[in-house]
């Protein structure tokens, strides 16, 4: 017990002492979560939008005071032409323009069809998808309104949902990522780094030739990294709930227990590639190559896994920070209890005796 | 019992590109309470010797053992009675002086107290230093360290790979004198080293060339068994003094030695001023011929010469 303590507290002096390393741990998630939360954010507020009104009737009114009174759109009404609305898109004075066909409210009540053109500024692609959707969304709940007061089936009713997250906050697709992807990062890289390091410097040669035992060994690079990473856990929460205002729906502590499993998951993954690896260079590319872009690519943080091709879709399974990211969402967005995911509890836990199995018959006693 | 058993040891490496015999059938044992060394070049085989014995490696075919201990069966019982200092500085640099030696006192399961007189000859040079990290230290301090770590424990035997190597003189000779009271002390000692001069503070030595054992003896009868007059020759061209020398037909083997070459003759019963005459026409202007007492590291070419299937 005595040697075990001895060894963890080593390892807190070689982080602690290694200043930069050790701000690049704690502040990491910090800048990430703020870059994704805030800066990189699918959320557009106030944009410059142009409104091409060539009916002027009742319910084209209607429509344009709805779209101002979100707080998404700024609206420029002063367009009369097409030209000019390619002059404005030119000059960068708007992102969006909303055309109105001509005679909107006959051709709805007569025709039961209108048409609203909607013309994004696609050098974004992000964020003209997402004023696209705001401004559809608008149209929608009129013309659902509409049809409710009428029970005329007025055009044709595309059903558009944003089930939990509305108002497409950032956060509340960015913090799970991030969650996953830097929980992965300092557990799996660092521990697997740090034992490897051992045997680049050659101590792990005495190590070896001691009466300490190898499990225990790796037990006491693995605390340093789970204490680490527990820090890190707590600043991204208090962050995503203070800063970026995104509620914890479900139990916190459910939450907390869920994301110790993924850690044990993380490090038991750096325990393996430390055991199949020989230099800390080539556990850093395993871990970011082979760990960071599935992580960003498959775990559906960045792209959504029901749009990938089958083969990708299949090989997202064993991306662990997956799984995470589901549990992550199910208990923090949509406040759901253990029932709904014991299922992925499962696979998690499942993954790390894998893990744990594999580096246990891999691990050397010897050179 | 013995300390130090090996039986036939064979070791090799392989690349993608070709199989390196570094052990060659070695075998050798050392007594208890015995300073033993393994001199020879770099690449000699000494290291993976070493690793072998402290159950780091395993041979391709031999068997070795630790005061009883099979170093594959019983490799857990070895690493509780060895000390293993390796041959690259292997500490802990970020920590101090004083943290690595309580590190390694803990995972040996003892103390720095415990244990204090055995390391207080070297520790207390290094004392003035101990809130010092381990990678600020000069050479020698360091290994001074590295010796204190292997030895905090009490090992009933002490592996050195190259403890002097990068080290300089006033270190060099203060490790040696270290090693003599530990030897007092009863712990048996396998240590190498490239330098020849050190071998003869060895109690038995095992000369070693491209993975094989030339010789093993005293130091004393190493050099007695060399059998040959010696004579150490310089002018004021060296160079071409060498060139001359192994041009000459009853020169046998001529090496450079420091300021001076080395040289043996064919014929015992030469007269050596004939050389002296041959080289002045020669040219060469201040010579001077002695006949010396042979060192560790002339019977060290001369063996050499004599394997010569092994160059």
């Amino acid at each position: 017990m005595k040697q075990l303590l001895t060894f963890i507290r080593k390892e807190f002096h070689h982080i602690l002492r290694d200043t930069r390393t050790m701000m690049v741990l704690l502040g990491l998630p910090i800048v990430q979560l703020l870059i994704f939360g805030f800066a990189i954010t699918n959320e557009t507020r106030n944009s410059n939008i142009a409104i091409l009104d060539n009916a002027k009737d009742e319910v084209t009114q209607k429509i344009i005071s709805r779209m101002e009174s979100s707080r998404y759109f700024d609206i420029d009404r002063s367009l009369t032409s097409n030209q000019q609305i390619e002059s404005a898109f030119k000059t960068g004075k708007i992102k969006l323009a909303v055309v109105f066909q001509q005679n909107f409210q006959n051709e709805l009540a007569h025709a039961n069809k209108a048409q609203i053109q909607l013309i994004a500024d696609a050098t974004d692609p992000n964020q003209a998808t997402t004023l696209v959707n705001y401004a559809s969304s608008i149209i929608m709940d009129y013309q659902s309104e509409l049809n409710q007061q009428n029970n005329l089936p007025y055009t044709i009713n595309t059903e558009m949902r944003m089930l939990y997250n509305p108002e497409l906050k950032g956060a509340y697709s960015s913090v799970p990522g991030v969650m996953g992807m830097i929980l992965l990062l300092i557990s799996t890289m660092m521990t697997s780094i740090s034992i490897v390091r051992e045997k680049e410097m050659g101590t792990m040669e005495i190590l070896l030739v001691s009466p300490m035992k190898p499990m225990l060994v790796i037990l006491s690079k693995a605390i340093p990294y789970f204490i680490v990473s527990l820090v890190n856990i707590a600043t991204i929460l208090l962050l995503s709930v203070f800063v970026l205002g995104m509620p914890i729906q479900g139990s916190i502590f459910l939450l907390i227990a869920v994301t110790i499993l993924y850690l044990l998951c993380a490090l038991s993954l750096g325990l393996l590639i430390s055991t199949v690896t020989n230099s800390q260079l080539a556990a850093m590319l395993i871990s970011l190559l082979g760990l960071l872009l599935p992580v960003v690519m498959l775990s559906g943080y960045a792209f959504p896994i029901a749009n990938m091709p089958l083969p990708l879709q299949v090989i997202s399974n064993i991306v662990p920070a997956k799984w995470y990211i589901i549990m992550v969402k199910s208990v923090m967005i949509k406040g759901m209890g253990f029932a709904g995911i014991w299922k992925e509890s499962l696979i998690i836990i499942g993954m790390t005796f894998f893990f744990l199995f594999i580096s246990v018959k891999r691990f050397k006693v010897r050179l | 019992m013995k300390a130090i058993t090996v039986n036939n040891i064979v070791k090799t490496y392989t690349t993608k590109k070709e199989t390196i015999l570094a052990v060659d059938d070695v075998s050798f044992s050392v007594e208890e309470g015995e300073i033993f060394g393994l001199i020879g070049p770099d690449g000699a085989g000494k290291t993976s010797i070493f690793r072998i014995l402290t159950t780091l490696l395993l041979a391709d075919s031999g068997s070795a053992n630790i005061l009883g201990f099979d170093v594959v069966k019983n490799f857990k019982e070895i690493r509780d009675i060895i000390g293993y200092m390796p041959g690259r500085f292997s500490l802990y640099q970020d920590l101090t002086v004083e943290e690595n030696l309580e590190f390694f006192a803990t995972i040996f399961n003892t103390t720095i107290e415990e244990n204090y007189n055995l390391v207080a000859d070297i520790y207390k040079q290094l004392e003035p230093f101990k809130t010092r990290r381990a990678g600020k230290l000069s050479g020698g301090m360091k290994q001074k360290l590295a010796l204190s770590c292997a030895l905090i424990h009490k090992p009933k035997i002490l592996f050195l790979d190259e403890p002097t190597t990068g080290v300089d003189p006033v270190s060099r000779k203060e490790l040696w004198e270290m090693l003599k009271r530990l030897k007092a002390q009863g712990i048996t000692i396998l240590v190498s080293t490239p330098y020849m001069d050190e071998a003869k503070l060895c109690d038995r030595i095992a000369l070693m060339q491209k993975g094989k054992i030339l010789q093993i003896d005293t130091p004393q009868n190493v050099v007695n068994e060399f059998g040959k007059k010696l004579y150490a020759v310089r002018s004021e061209n060296m160079f071409p003094l060498l060139m001359d020398l192994r041009e000459f037909p009853q020169t046998e083997n001529c090496f450079a030695f420091g300021d001076k070459h080395h040289l043996t003759l064919k014929e015992e019963t030469f007269d050596i001023s004939e050389l002296e005459k041959h080289l002045i026409t020669r040219g060469h202007s201040n010579l001077t011929i002695k006949k010396i007492e042979p060192e560790i590291e002339d019977c060290f070419m001369q063996l050499m010469k004599a394997h010569p299937n092994d160059e």
